[in-house]
């Protein structure tokens, strides 16, 4: 019977049953429906071998970047520190393989710009002492609070969805605050990107164990994973795992972008909306991603750090998508090649999803901890149309998720327009891109709203 | 019929009259009594309204004058850059104030990684505004310091002094800029600098604002400025300094004598409407070092090495 | 391999464009258009083409040697403006007028603004009330409809509209019962059909409001603003026929006779002239019914609705800055 609820057409919303196992759910202004092309969902994770050269960017996460700890002609071991993270804001970074540093130097990052990175030649795959690298599944969740948040800030973990939060700051509820749920993002809304799906077939019973480490680490009584209904056989296998553990429910979800976004997910898991400007634990939850769940059960559980993660490599003209496990620091060429090598059409070279992913000045660039895929695009599919003027047809109006009005922001942003920016709550915007995928006159809408963000969070800086 | 004429004619005019006597009142008794000098400062000013003085309009730069006439009899630090020397003398001369000579400037474009110079490795597609495209990638031609032609700086001037050379894709500033200031801002990279125009126009600069090291730069760009030291060397009066990797010619202390430009392995220093120079022996070397990239709109069709 | 593509995300487009949506409405109006020619035979025919060419015509001189500009012709909103320019006039009105009306729709109405997308006004309808008061003779002139392959021949060649006769004969002195018994009328069927006088487009009501139907479902049109005119216009006419069922017709009259159906479902929904927000769009509706009725009832013309919707044309940025959006997780004080 729960089967059939599941395959009906996602179309019955029960804004009132929440936590109803059986029923879909989802967050109600806005959104739009890109077709999924979710071409390597039956794709096992494969992990791929280790690449000769390693290049490891000192800028992985949202804040202060780590201080550098080793120099050129170092020795290192698979998992060792290269570079602490010492500001409120930040997280560690290891050595993904063992190897001698060749340099710390300027490399590429997805935008061109050259940032600070360590070079290292890898030798092989030695890893330091203390670290479990064993396949064997621990379950034993006698670990203490404050352990927790620790070997998670030792182990630099960081928001695996793409935000690439610090974690551990993320587990630190702030007094006075509690929080009620921990709201899983399982949702993987993007088109094209499956790792998150992989990662719950694969290995779902680490990954309820590690939520339930960070609701222990939150205080948390509940967690509810939300997974959208395009991926039955992931809610099917987690609802049954998660009959093992306590305090964790599967929510089913209607298939809509941007569901995985955390504001939206939380009024859809539990019916609440976040105020603007605040944080989701103003309403008594705290979202985190499954590849970062995971990461938290290796790193607490094994003491392992963050090294490595699943990366879809991905798209239409490609011989073999797939789903690799590869170690941070590996170039982007190499995921190709493994895939099936680069179609002779590419035009786009995608770090993401193609809704908010970046596109990459060349394949020469070292995945990050924040690459959740690649996405290959033919000309055809995401060469830009000439743009028109607006025609007031306020579609962009109906699918923002936010309830804004990006045709009129973005004309105030062109018009640099900062002040009025902020009044109609430019700040909001989550930057998902509905609104110039929907937009009939080809606008760059989402492009003049992201410069508005800029200069008016700027505005707002100097303010102060 | 001639009775209708009359009573309207009679009518209208006494009520024209009524309400003229009316209005003059209202305009006595709501007279603002301002400085008789701020109009008389007003008049002489070029009423352009761009800002370059650093006031909003021209109105309001009269009135600062004239405040700072009164209160404190000096008009330092008060410049009107689009009149220049002529209009601050007359400003002056109102006021009855001396002020100094002001050195005429001009804006400077600092980069020159053209399109062959730094040729595309990526194409952008996207709105054609710079500071989107600053935020968004370093650039076609791969340098994250250069030009990205997309035009902010064209768009921001009032005086149709500064356009994007189709041969080149780097803005050329043409005689009608006034120094106002307003492209300096709106460049994202601050490639643009107000540099002074010089004697007979005659200006050197380093046509280059990337802060890599040498290999990096070059890798990108084929004139980029490298770092490498033999500018400052070379210098006699201690005009060159060097910064990230990058050269810098103080205009203050520049005598013009074109010593670096002739040293710089790259071509990164330009030296703008100086006369060729004589040959000094007759290998290649010294002959390609006469044509300079002249920057002004005319020269630019006329081909130089460093341009096709 | 050529160059790679940098631009900023998304990276995907939805399936819409100015085109699909100009292709969907003139598909919507395809009803209305069979109606016509039916009813007006070759007349209708001529008019709709002189319409739609001369207005594409007029756009691609405009553009390429006044303004200058990109062409902008094969985007198809100069052909749905002839199209309702045509619907909105009768087929005996002349080929120069209708060009002079053309003229003034696209020209005046829509290239002086800045082109499509910026005019406040909706052009069709500036261009129909242009022509009604410079040349009101021929735009009152309604052609009796003589259905195609008919074997009779009505003597009568123009006649009035079921509209024009009740309001002439209601202010005469007559009263509602007696003019719907005279036999002038056409009859309900006849009216939600088509088969009475009107200017091209208005006549049937059910192929109007087929057309609306398949607009709403392809979610070019919200069916809030025609639903809302449409209610308005019943619940004043409503509550006046109770009043005094003598002098004022009940409102299902209403609603299938004149310009009503058309004005709701295909001119007040364009999109550029009509508010954004959704609460907008309800008050512009009623706005437009409620003027509508006005005229209708108590004002000089027997057909209110074009200049409603000019009326309330004017007033949509003031309903765009009054209404915004509910924000996601908007404290509430």
């Amino acid at each position: 019977m729960q089967q059939l609820l599941l395959r009906l057409p996602g179309h019955r919303i029960y804004p009132k049953c929440m936590n109803s196992n059986t029923m879909l759910t989802t967050f109600k202004m806005g959104g739009v429906h890109p077709p999924e092309n979710k071409l390597s969902a039956k794709a096992a994770i494969q992990r791929l071998p280790l690449p000769k050269q390693l290049i490891v960017p000192l800028g992985q996460n949202l804040g202060v970047a780590p201080k550098l700890l080793v120099k050129k002609g170092d020795e290192v071991k698979t998992g060792q520190l290269l570079a602490r993270g010492e500001a409120f804001i930040s997280a560690n970074i290891h050595a993904p393989a063992s190897g001698k540093i060749a340099k710390i130097d300027d490399a590429l990052d997805a935008s061109g710009y050259r940032r600070q990175a360590i070079f290292i030649d890898v030798t092989g795959d030695e890893w330091i002492e203390d670290v479990d690298t064993g396949s064997s599944i621990i379950a034993d969740l006698s670990v203490s609070k404050e352990d927790i948040i620790a070997r998670i800030k030792a182990g630099g973990l960081v928001g695996l969805g793409g935000a690439t939060f610090p974690t551990h700051v993320k587990m630190m509820v702030p007094n006075g605050k509690k929080a009620e749920y921990l709201v899983i993002n399982g949702v993987e809304c993007e088109p094209f990107l499956t790792s998150d799906h992989r990662l719950m077939l694969e290995r779902g019973e680490e990954l309820l164990i590690g939520i339930s480490l960070m609701m222990k680490a939150i205080d948390a009584p509940r967690a509810i994973i939300g997974i959208e209904n395009n991926k039955p056989d992931a809610i099917e296998h987690l609802r049954q795992l998660s009959s093992k553990f306590s305090g964790i429910s599967v929510q089913a979800l209607k298939v809509k972008y941007p569901q995985g976004g955390e504001k939206q997910l939380i009024k859809a898991a539990v019916n609440r909306e976040v105020p603007s400007g605040k944080l989701p634990i103003e309403v008594g939850c705290v979202v985190s991603n499954v590849g970062t769940a995971f990461a938290v059960y290796e790193a607490v559980q094994k003491n392992k750090p963050l090294i490595e993660r699943v990366v879809t490599v991905t798209g239409d003209g490609l011989a073999a998508p797939s789903n690799f496990l590869v170690r941070i620091g590996t170039s982007v060429s190499e995921l190709i090649q493994a895939a099936g090598g680069l179609p002779d059409d590419t035009a786009k070279i995608i770090n993401g999803g193609p809704m908010m992913g970046k596109a990459l000045v060349s394949s020469d660039i070292p995945v990050v901890k924040g690459s959740s895929g690649i996405l290959l695009l033919k000309s055809a599919n995401s060469s830009r149309k000439i743009p028109k003027s607006c025609i007031r047809c306020s579609k962009c109006t109906t699918v923002c998720p936010m309830g804004l009005e990006p045709f009129l922001l973005a004309k105030l942003s062109k018009l640099s327009l900062f002040d009025r920016c902020e009044n109609e709550r430019i700040m909001d915007c989550i930057e998902c891109g509905s609104c110039q995928f929907t937009c009939p006159s080809m606008l760059p809408l989402l492009d003049y709203l992201r410069l508005g963000k800029q200069k008016t969070g700027n505005l707002i800086r100097t303010r102060k | 019929m001639n009775d209708i004429l009359l009573f309207t004619l009679l009518t209208l005019g006494l009520l024209g009259l009524f309400l003229a006597v009316v209005l003059y009142f209202i305009a006595q008794k709501f007279k603002v009594i301002e400085d008789p000098n701020i109009d008389l400062v007003e008049d002489v000013l070029p009423k352009a309204n761009c800002g370059g003085c650093g006031f909003p309009g021209c109105r309001n730069f009269a009135e600062v004058s004239v405040a700072a006439a009164n209160e404190k009899q000096s008009l330092e630090g008060l410049n009107c850059p689009v009149g220049g020397n002529e209009v601050m003398k007359q400003v002056a001369a109102i006021l009855k104030l001396e002020v100094a000579e002001k050195e005429p400037m001009i804006a400077v474009v600092r980069c020159n990684g053209s399109f062959a110079n730094s040729p595309a490795k990526v194409q952008y597609e996207g709105p054609k505004s710079c500071a989107f495209a600053h935020q968004l990638y370093a650039g076609e031609g791969g340098c994250q310091f250069g030009c990205l032609g997309l035009g902010d700086c064209v768009v921001s001037c009032d005086f149709d002094a500064i356009h994007i050379s189709p041969l080149t894709g780097l803005p050329v500033v043409n005689d009608k800029c006034v120094s106002c200031g307003a492209c300096v801002k709106a460049c994202p990279r601050g490639i643009i600098e107000l540099r002074p125009k010089g004697k007979k126009d005659r200006r050197i600069f380093v046509s280059c604002v990337n802060k890599e090291k040498g290999g990096p730069a070059k890798k990108n760009c084929s004139v980029a400025c490298i770092g490498c030291l033999k500018c400052q060397q070379v210098c006699p009066y201690d005009a060159i300094t060097i910064e990230n990797n990058l050269a810098y010619i103080d205009f203050e202390k520049c005598k013009l004598c074109r010593k670096c430009v002739e040293v710089c392995p790259t071509d990164a220093i330009h030296e703008l409407n100086f006369p060729p120079r004589k040959p000094k022996n007759d290998d290649g070397t010294e002959q390609s070092k006469q044509l300079k990239v002249d920057a002004t709109a005319s020269a630019a069709s006329a081909g130089s090495q460093n341009l096709s | 391999m050529s160059k790679l593509i940098v631009s900023g995300s998304p990276h995907v487009h939805g399936d819409e464009s100015v085109k699909s949506i100009m292709f969907t409405v003139v598909l919507a109006m395809v009803p209305a258009m069979l109606v016509s020619v039916y009813f007006f035979g070759f007349n209708a025919l001529r008019v709709l083409l002189i319409a739609v060419a001369s207005a594409v015509f007029f756009e691609w001189v405009i553009q390429k040697y006044i303004i200058k500009g990109p062409l902008t012709i094969n985007d198809g909103s100069a052909i749905v403006a002839g199209i309702l320019l045509g619907f909105n006039v009768p087929s005996g009105v002349p080929a120069w007028m209708l060009i002079a009306g053309s003229l003034v729709m696209i020209g005046v109405a829509k290239m002086s603004f800045g082109g499509l997308g910026k005019n406040p006004f909706n052009p069709a309808l500036v261009g129909r009330v242009f022509m009604l008061i410079s040349f009101p003779v021929e735009m009152t002139s309604w052609p009796v409809p003589k259905p195609l392959f008919a074997s009779a021949i009505t003597d009568a060649i123009t006649g009035p509209t079921a509209l024009g006769l009740m309001k002439e004969g209601v202010a005469a002195g007559k009263t509602v019962e007696q003019m719907l018994a005279s036999g002038e009328m056409p009859q309900y069927m006849e009216r939600f059909i088509g088969q009475m006088g009107g200017s091209l487009g208005e006549i049937s009501a059910l192929a109007l409001l087929l057309g609306g139907l398949y607009m709403v479902w392809k979610k070019v049109i919200d069916w809030q603003i025609p639903v809302a005119i449409l209610l308005t216009v019943a619940a004043i006419a409503g509550i006046m026929h109770l009043v005094d069922p003598q002098h004022y017709v009940e409102p299902v009259f209403h609603l299938f006779s004149g310009g009503l159906m058309l004005g709701a479902v295909f001119m007040a929904t364009d999109m550029v002239s009509s508010p954004m927000n959704m609460n907008g769009k309800i008050v512009y509706g009623i706005g437009i019914g409620l003027i509508t009725i006005i005229i209708r009832l108590w004002g000089a013309y027997p057909e209110g609705i074009s200049f409603a919707i000019l009326i309330m044309n004017a007033l949509t940025p003031l309903i765009n800055n009054a209404f915004k959006p509910k924000r996601f997780g908007l404290v509430r004080k």
